[in-house]
């Protein structure tokens, strides 16, 4: 009898747990690769058993959904066609030739010190998204949290990131932020959003389309109305104060143009803010691999596969998209990934509920995405004083002089010129606002590292022939 | 947007050599304009460590340039050290066997008899000048002229301070030869730059520059991968290598070749450098050549291991097949100056480079001969190893 073959999915979020499903059903042996301690992912997030949450679902929607990937993913590990690998970090995935087999290289242990290697014949990248926070006077107080993070404290970690709290930015994860954390008790004192949500309606055919995310919203208004909590459209967090902590932020009205409205500047007080501008794919891997990316994002075909033979992709590391798309974009990618394996060419036909869930999600996303962009002139706005590297400590003034006098005309060459983007984060937290403040486009990182390796490790690699 | 522009000089390629060749080439008195397809630092010079060395040169017209340079270099920093990240902070190249210690003594003192500071330090004595080294070294030589500075930083401000009108994002197309074949300028994506001198510092891509001139100039690509590890306090002093790094320097062989050099930066990050390998163009990831880079560190500074890299990648050194650079001017086109080739040492070896160049512009009698880097001698000698 022969071996089944091995497909390793980076990521147990939705659209890795669906693809590790559907390859699993189909007779792969399948290892899947995450750096949390549980299966879920940012949407996911499980509180640690530790915890002894009692009601974990009331942090969530789709629980039953999740209540589903949980109980399938436990059967196939307990059959063994699932491996499920928890708490491991992957650094970086290499392919000897087209043909060869994918090796994952991973760290895992207290402090990501030891070396892992799992080798596989085809791998599916499920590796999510990040954060988009763009810079404004005081963002680095203590205090300010991204969006996501104090999401994440209060599923993951069953904690309020504070008592009173401003949700603001832009893009559709601002209202479960702001739902979630009134409903765990903390006062929202206002949810500061940029965009116009009633520019959504303007979508009409996009949204006509979705009246399961039409109903979301609705719900997710009600409740924001039943905690009172104030929503402020086309507003912006202009600065936010304090002394050594957060006390206030000002927040502002947006005219037509992305231009503050004179004179209606206030101040709320609060000891948190909450501050997201969207999301970005994670492609470090895939751009390693050399995967072609089309804009941020990781280029697949109608079959979820990029253009490197034997590595799929899917979820936001394809696009934004939300859990709903990481779903079906996953199921296809794991159900052509076995008829792949198995040599044979998969029917598109037995995946059509997912395609077609497929298409009016992007066509949805594609909606969210011009309705919450960042708004005009954001970059215009923060001053040269303002701190927009973290890790280096690079200031807004500073990215200006080296695109305007010392002639750095892309990303690559602000960073080297200023050394923004060259500490720990390597740019995944600012490389948005550089980019803006700088005037050019945000291309991709060329990040061979996806995360920090120990030396030892990089040492201890087995050495080739 | 076809506006004709005038000049005395076109350098073509903003990189370290560009840049010093505009500097120097304004401080003659000449009208320069800087022209590169792409930001300033966009090629090697942005991938490089910024080594300025002479303790892996051995005697010949290559260690005369980095003397030359080297003393340049020290007077550039009088007015630039702090914003280009200037440190005069030594080389050490260590011997981990007797045999090895016996062959670097012997090239040291070669180097003295040319004019460099090299120093024996007993293997006992490696300690007091770098206390984490790994012990049970034979022995090594100090070279108090080694230095660094940080190299994007460095071709920035001195092409900003230089005085020449800089064209960053305007990629050269033709260079403009009369009928006789005396070049009168260069074609660009946004028009034409007329001008009696063009000089090549396009570094990489310099044979294609060449080849819009009509000659032939056969610069290939040698990658190098460089760690790049979380930011430290102050561990490593001086820039440390492997006595067999020379080796590797002046190697001919396409395969990996991998002694690291290890140094502290202004910065705090730990670079960690020098893989050698003849693959083309080819950025993609090379575990091998990590591997190696972080094995040899940390046989070098036992303390690395549980250090982190945060980043590598790679840069492409353009090299002749002589392994010594294109200096001067070019008799097969007239008006046609090349300044590349300078393999993995260009950063180091840009001032004199750019002072010879200026002064082959104004007529003036080179301070060094540039016999050896006459550009045409892969013409005449066959010297062509491709």
């Amino acid at each position: 009898m022969t071996e089944p073959p091995r497909l390793t999915v980076v990521g147990a979020g939705p659209a890795g747990l669906a693809g590790a499903l559907a390859a699993a059903a189909r007779g792969v042996r399948v290892t899947l690769v995450d750096a949390a301690e549980q299966a879920g992912g940012q949407f996911y997030r499980q509180p640690a058993p530790a915890l002894g949450a009692r009601r974990p679902q009331a942090l969530h929607h789709q629980w039953r959904t999740w209540e589903r990937l949980r109980d399938a993913l436990a059967r196939h590990r307990a059959a063994g066609r699932i491996t499920h690998l928890t708490d491991h970090h992957v650094w970086c995935l290499e392919r000897e030739s087209d043909a060869g087999p994918v090796t994952v290289h991973a760290l895992r242990g207290p402090a990501q010190e030891v070396g892992v290697t799992v080798r596989a014949d085809a791998v599916l990248l499920a590796t999510g998204g990040y954060e988009r926070v763009l810079p404004f006077p005081g963002w680095t107080l203590p205090g300010v949290v991204t969006a996501g993070g104090a999401q994440a404290m209060l599923k993951g970690g069953l904690v309020l990131p504070g008592r009173t709290v401003v949700v603001a930015g832009t893009g559709p994860l601002l209202l479960p932020v702001a739902t979630g954390l009134a409903a765990a008790g903390a006062r929202v004192a206002a949810l500061v959003e940029s965009a116009d949500p009633a520019a959504l309606l303007r979508r009409a055919p996009a949204l006509a389309a979705q009246p399961g995310k039409l109903a979301e919203g609705a719900g997710y208004a009600a409740r924001l109305l039943r905690h009172g909590v104030r929503t402020l459209a086309r507003h912006t967090v202009v600065a936010a104060h304090g002394t050594g902590r957060l006390e206030a932020v000002t927040v502002a009205a947006l005219d037509r143009d992305g231009r503050l409205r004179p004179g209606s500047a206030r101040r709320i007080p609060c000891d948190t803010l909450a501050v997201g501008h969207g999301m970005l794919p994670h492609t470090d891997l895939a751009e390693t691999l050399g995967c072609t990316l089309s804009g941020t994002a990781v280029r697949v075909d109608a079959e979820q596969r990029t253009d490197v033979p034997g590595v799929w992709a899917a979820g936001e590391a394809t696009g934004v998209g939300g859990a709903a798309l990481a779903l079906a974009e996953g199921h296809i990618a794991g159900r052509s990934a076995a008829a792949r394996l198995h040599g044979t060419t998969p029917d598109p036909g037995r995946w059509a509920a997912a395609d077609r869930a497929r298409t009016r999600l992007r066509e949805f996303a594609t909606a969210l995405d011009d309705v919450y962009a960042p708004p005009a002139g954001w970059a215009d706005r923060v001053p040269d004083g303002t701190v927009v590297c973290r890790c280096e400590e690079v200031t807004a003034g500073q990215v200006r002089d080296a695109a305007g006098t010392l002639g750095a005309g892309d990303l690559r060459t602000v960073k080297l010129l200023t050394r923004a983007g060259m500490g720990w984060c390597q740019g995944r937290m600012c490389g948005p606002a550089v980019a803006g403040l700088a005037g050019c486009p945000l291309t991709a990182g060329r990040r061979p590292f996806a995360r920090p390796v120990p030396l030892g490790v990089l040492a201890a690699l087995p050495e080739k022939e | 947007m076809t506006k004709r522009l005038t000049c005395d000089v076109v350098v073509v390629g903003a990189g370290m050599v560009g840049a010093a060749c505009a500097w120097y080439a304004v401080r003659a008195g000449l009208d320069v304009r800087l022209v590169d397809r792409g930001p300033v630092s966009g090629g090697t010079t942005g991938a490089g460590e910024g080594n300025l060395l002479v303790s892996d040169k051995e005697p010949g017209p290559e260690l005369e340039l980095a003397l030359l340079s080297a003393r340049l270099w020290a007077e550039l920093a009088r007015e630039h050290g702090a914003a280009i990240e200037y440190e005069p902070k030594g080389g050490l190249v260590v011997a981990s066997t007797a045999p090895a210690l016996d062959a670097l003594r012997d090239f040291a003192a070669g180097q003295r008899d040319a004019g460099v500071t090299a120093v024996p330090v007993d293997g006992g004595r490696l300690a007091e000048l770098e206390p984490r080294l790994a012990p049970g070294m034979a022995g090594g030589v100090h070279y108090p002229q080694d230095a660094q500075v940080m190299p994007a930083l460095a071709a920035a401000h001195l092409a900003r301070a230089s005085g020449a009108a800089l064209h960053p994002g305007q990629a050269v197309t033709g260079v403009l030869r009369t009928a006789d074949g005396t070049v009168y300028g260069v074609r660009t994506d946004r028009g034409e730059i007329h001008a009696p001198a063009v000089v090549n510092a396009a570094g990489t891509w310099g044979g294609d520059l060449a080849a819009l001139a009509g000659v032939r100039l056969p610069v290939l690509p040698r990658r190098g991968f460089v760690l790049v590890t979380e930011p430290l306090p102050r561990m490593v002093r001086h820039k440390v290598y492997a006595a067999d790094y020379v080796a590797d320097v002046a190697s001919d062989s396409a395969a990996l070749r991998s002694s690291p050099v290890v140094e502290g930066t202004a910065a705090g990050p730990v670079l960690i450098g020098a893989t050698r390998e003849r693959v083309g163009f080819d950025r993609s990831l090379s575990l091998d050549a990590v591997r190696a880079l972080a094995a040899g560190a940390v046989g070098l500074f036992p303390f690395l291991e549980r250090v982190r890299a945060l980043r590598t990648y790679a840069g492409f050194r353009p090299y002749l097949p002589d392994h010594l650079p294109a200096i001067g001017p070019d008799p097969r086109a007239p008006g046609l100056f090349h300044a590349c080739g300078h393999e993995g040492a260009g950063i180091g070896l840009a001032p004199g480079t750019g002072r010879l160049i200026a002064q082959a512009l104004t007529g003036k009698a080179p301070e060094l001969d540039l016999t050896p880097f006459r550009p045409e001698r892969f013409d005449t000698d066959g010297g062509d190893a491709r």
